[in-house]
């Protein structure tokens, strides 16, 4: 199938007409391409998500591969990067190879399986990372994610090995001893709420001895979530450095804060936590001044008894795949180069994912693009949502920007803002 | 009226005083020979606890049979409960049954708060977690208030555990509400950093003795000592338990609170305990009478 | 019951010395039926009937030199309207030293309307104690009755319409003495 966008903006450029042939952007017309009313629609490099969480296999009643691609592409998404902590554990090719073709089914984006560091995410074994880079599924980033590789001896050794294929360790960056029983936040907010404190600081100790081992083994490092202003400053120094570090920021961490909590809902209860109103505004900064890489949206569907219940009871987590866009949109507005950049180019580079991220105004790059009309504001409406689950902290919530189309190399898998599977 | 009583912040001054004047009502009928009254005939107050708490269940229970409620008595244990069945169904079940007001004890903070969006009744917090115990801190007030004449005004010194004490939490909240000035007193391992601005934070129970109205002593847990917030219990107890040296130091009028269980030699000497300065017997029999004021407050109306 | 909105317009029934004058008329039949009040006990109902009951022992003790106790009797808890309306606050329940077992009580209340409060003061008596007999004894009588309950002592019959409220002012609770009959006269 061929397209043509009709006057459609590329990252907010003027209007032009944009060919789609071939699964490529063509610099010439098509004849027979289905015509796409493009106007005031702007174009963007298919984003890319390289922290979701589709629970499958073992929680196909909070997400399957299949709607969470479906979430992803209605968001926007071309590829996504599906967390290891599946039950069981993608720690072996057999497991990544299977959510691999998993997403080939589906169809709607491409799944990029990440390997865990550990046997079981257990911390005590390496699991067999290179098994993983060589299956079918090409596993490049590997992540505990959920849990901490706590362990320094084990950590260093996890950096050094995956150099040999050019891997990348994802840190959750969490020293579990500090976060024994955390619930939430440290702060005036923890204390008055009678909830189990999440110090700033666990994130910031793990995130400043990683930067000191990626730098004296030479490897790549990459921070998941970071979500306090210390962390920034512990990444802008080593970046300063010229280490090789890369983090990545989620949406809820750019917009929502601790005082949340007040009413005990666990729909805000995540990992790591909500933090205060400074913390997001040197987050926002770091995104800006690229300290920060990329948004990532570490999407986390649970089931409904997982979250209907008490605070301490419930399972850490926000859906994130369907919002991500307009949250990035409300918080920084139409920077369309900062957009493209942080949510689809430098995740792509970072995940090692070719043909996404690529720039749409040259012929021949793979035709992995979404189609923004940043004119709508929508009321968040969880029931509308194409996830499993129903999770998301924004319900209710107006925010700005409606996907209005999605490509898969030429391919459509949103159209008209629905999806076409 | 307020609908719930899920935390002492749901009380401002006016509706506070309202329950201890109601209290103090209610402790005059208490006295006579029938103890009875019929405000809450008809009305279904469940008890449903989570956690083992024979003493707050009881003084619950006796406040809503005076005020002539059908009780309800549903613990974790032998029910239903502790085959999984979770809060939300629970709740539905209660909602089911027409109960009016749940009074709920649990291990998890803000349990109360998930409750009350389940059930049209009200909910009253009997103690969540280690974020609040409002009706402890009620009768704590009653207590210092019938023994003192006033609140507003009043030194109070709270010692212990504060981190992990929902019997403090509740009382900074009150007690500032009503005027009183808090200072909370232990190791800083047991004071959370960032502490509301309602109190003064000190290290010091010796400095604070001699200018306290009232020390109210928190129980502390022996197994905190296993998670290094201090070093033995001899070295706490010497540090920040209330001895009768201590106990001199404080001026003649001022009273010693505990909201028991007491760990006696740990936190408080038995001398000091059964002192007449101690109100740890008063503060029970006080219970009651809060708990009537408060389920008459939120059920007796409309 | 349908309440005279509050700019309704209003009659002065009693006011100053014509209200000290129904009070001592009581006293003098208290005294009377009951042999110079020997044996007997005043129970005002919050709020004016305590003021009331207080006013009456002290007319009585300066008409014979004889000493009433006078206590109260909270009926809040013994309403049978209480989840009709937002909650109350309680009045105090105050009982004489000596109790009221075996004593003749009055009972003293402003207004007697429907007989509910009398109903309901009856009520919380009986959880008090058990006395030889019970009067009553009201300021105003108002009519429309709804249970079967007379006053022993009436003030003043104050003939109403339904939509009418009588509204007794006291000194002791609001700085001045009079009785107004307010709606219903235009």
């Amino acid at each position: 199938m061929a397209y043509l966008l009709k006057g459609v903006s590329i990252l907010g450029a003027s209007p032009t007409d944009l060919y789609i042939a071939d699964g490529v952007i063509s610099d010439k017309p098509v004849d027979g391409a289905e015509v796409i009313d493009a106007a005031g629609l702007v174009a963007l490099p298919g984003l890319v998500d390289v922290h979701t969480h589709l629970r499958e296999p073992g929680r196909e009643d909070a997400e399957t591969v299949d709607t969470g691609s479906r979430a992803a592409a209605l968001g926007g998404y071309t590829a996504v990067c599906a967390m290891a902590n599946t039950s069981p554990v993608a720690d072996t090719a057999g497991v990544v190879e299977q959510v691999w073709r998993l997403g080939r089914e589906a169809g709607l984006v491409d799944v990029q399986p990440i390997g865990a560091v550990t046997v079981g995410l257990a911390g005590k074994q390496m699991a067999e990372l290179g098994a993983m880079a060589t299956s079918a599924a090409n596993v490049r980033i590997f992540s505990d994610d959920g849990f901490c590789v706590a362990d320094p001896k084990l950590m260093r050794r996890a950096l050094e090995y995956v150099k040999a294929f050019d891997g990348v360790i994802a840190q959750h960056a969490e020293e579990p001893r500090l976060t024994e029983g955390a619930q939430m936040h440290e702060g005036e907010v923890s204390t008055r709420l009678g909830l189990t404190g999440w110090p700033a600081v666990a994130e910031e100790a793990i995130i400043a001895r990683d930067v000191l081992l990626a730098e004296h083994v030479g490897s790549r490092l990459h921070v998941c979530h970071v979500s306090t202003a210390g962390s920034v400053e512990v990444l802008r120094q080593a970046k300063a450095r010229g280490v090789r570090v890369t983090a990545e920021v989620t949406p809820h961490h750019l917009l929502l804060t601790d005082e949340l909590a007040a009413g005990y809902d666990p729909v805000f209860k995540v990992n790591p936590p909500l933090r205060t109103r400074k913390d997001v505004e040197a987050l926002r900064r770091a995104l800006l001044d690229g300290v920060i890489d990329v948004v990532a949206t570490d999407h986390a569907p649970h089931a409904v008894q997982d979250k209907e219940c008490e605070w301490s009871y419930a399972r850490p987590g926000m859906l994130g795949l369907e919002t991500a866009l307009p949250i990035v949109l409300s918080v920084f507005g139409p920077q369309w180069d900062l957009i493209a950049d942080r949510m689809s180019i430098a995740p792509a580079r970072i995940a090692g994912l070719d043909g996404h991220g690529g720039d749409l105004t040259k012929a021949g790059t793979p035709a992995n693009l979404t189609l923004v009309d940043p004119s709508v504001q929508r009321v968040v409406d969880p029931a509308e949502l194409a996830s499993r689950s129903r999770n998301t902290p924004y319900a209710g919530m107006t925010l700005p920007g409606r996907i209005v189309a999605t490509f898969l190399r030429g391919e459509a898998t949103v159209l008209d803002g629905k999806a076409v599977k | 009226m307020i609908k719930h009583l899920r935390s002492a912040a749901d009380l401002d001054a006016d509706t506070a005083t309202l329950i201890l004047d109601t209290a103090a009502e209610m402790a005059a009928l208490s006295g006579r020979e029938v103890k009875k009254l019929p405000a809450l005939r008809g009305r279904t107050v469940v008890n449903l606890f989570y956690e083992d708490s024979t003493r707050t269940r009881i003084s619950f229970e006796a406040a809503a049979k005076r005020l002539s409620a059908d009780v309800i008595n549903f613990s974790a244990k032998g029910s239903s409960v502790s085959k999984g069945e979770s809060l939300k169904d629970t709740a539905l079940t209660l909602q089911a049954m027409g109960a009016d007001a749940v009074v709920i004890r649990h291990s998890a903070s803000g349990a109360p708060h998930r409750l009350a969006n389940w059930v049209e009744g009200s909910v009253v917090n009997a103690g969540d977690g280690t974020h609040e115990h409002p009706t402890q801190a009620l009768l704590d007030a009653y207590t210092m208030r019938s023994r003192l004449g006033r609140l507003d005004g009043l030194k109070v010194a709270i010692v212990g555990d504060v981190l992990h004490s929902r019997v403090a939490r509740s009382n900074i909240l009150l007690l500032s509400t009503l005027g009183a000035r808090v200072t909370v007193v232990g190791p800083p391992t047991l004071i959370p950093l960032d502490l509301t601005d309602k109190a003064q934070v000190s290290y010091d129970l010796d400095a604070v003795l001699p200018d306290s109205d009232v020390v109210m002593m928190l129980r502390v847990q022996t197994e905190r000592m296993q998670d290094s917030y201090f070093p033995s219990a001899r070295e706490y107890s010497r540090r920040y338990g209330l001895d009768v040296p201590r106990l001199r130091k404080l001026p003649e009028h001022a009273i010693v609170m505990h909201p028991g269980p007491m760990n006696r030699g740990m936190e408080i000497a038995p001398e000091v305990a059964d002192s007449p300065r101690s109100t740890i017997v008063e503060q029970v029999a006080n219970g009651v009478s809060v708990r009537m004021a408060v389920l008459y407050l939120l059920l007796g109306g409309k | 019951m349908a309440q005279p909105r509050a700019d309704a317009p209003s009659k002065i029934i009693l006011e100053g010395s014509d209200l000290h004058r129904v009070v001592d008329r009581i006293a003098h039949q208290i005294l009377e039926k009951t042999s110079g009040a020997t044996g007997t006990v005043l129970l005002g109902i919050p709020t004016r009937g305590v003021p009331l009951a207080h006013r009456l022992a002290a007319r009585i003790h300066a008409f014979e030199g004889v000493e009433v106790p006078v206590g109260s009797l909270d009926i809040t808890l013994y309403r049978d309207d209480l989840r009709l309306k937002a909650t109350r606050a309680l009045g105090r329940t105050e009982l004489p030293p000596a109790g009221i077992d075996g004593l003749r009580v009055i009972l003293v209340d402003d207004v007697l309307f429907s007989g509910r409060s009398v109903r309901a003061a009856l009520d919380a008596l009986k959880d008090l104690g058990r006395p030889s007999s019970v009067q009553l004894a009201v300021l105003v009588d108002r009519g429309h009755r709804q249970l079967p309950i007379r006053a022993d002592y009436v003030g003043k019959n104050i003939p109403t319409a339904l939509a009418e409220s009588v509204k007794v002012a006291l000194t002791e609770t609001d700085g001045a003495d009079e009785v107004r009959l307010i709606g219903g006269l235009s």
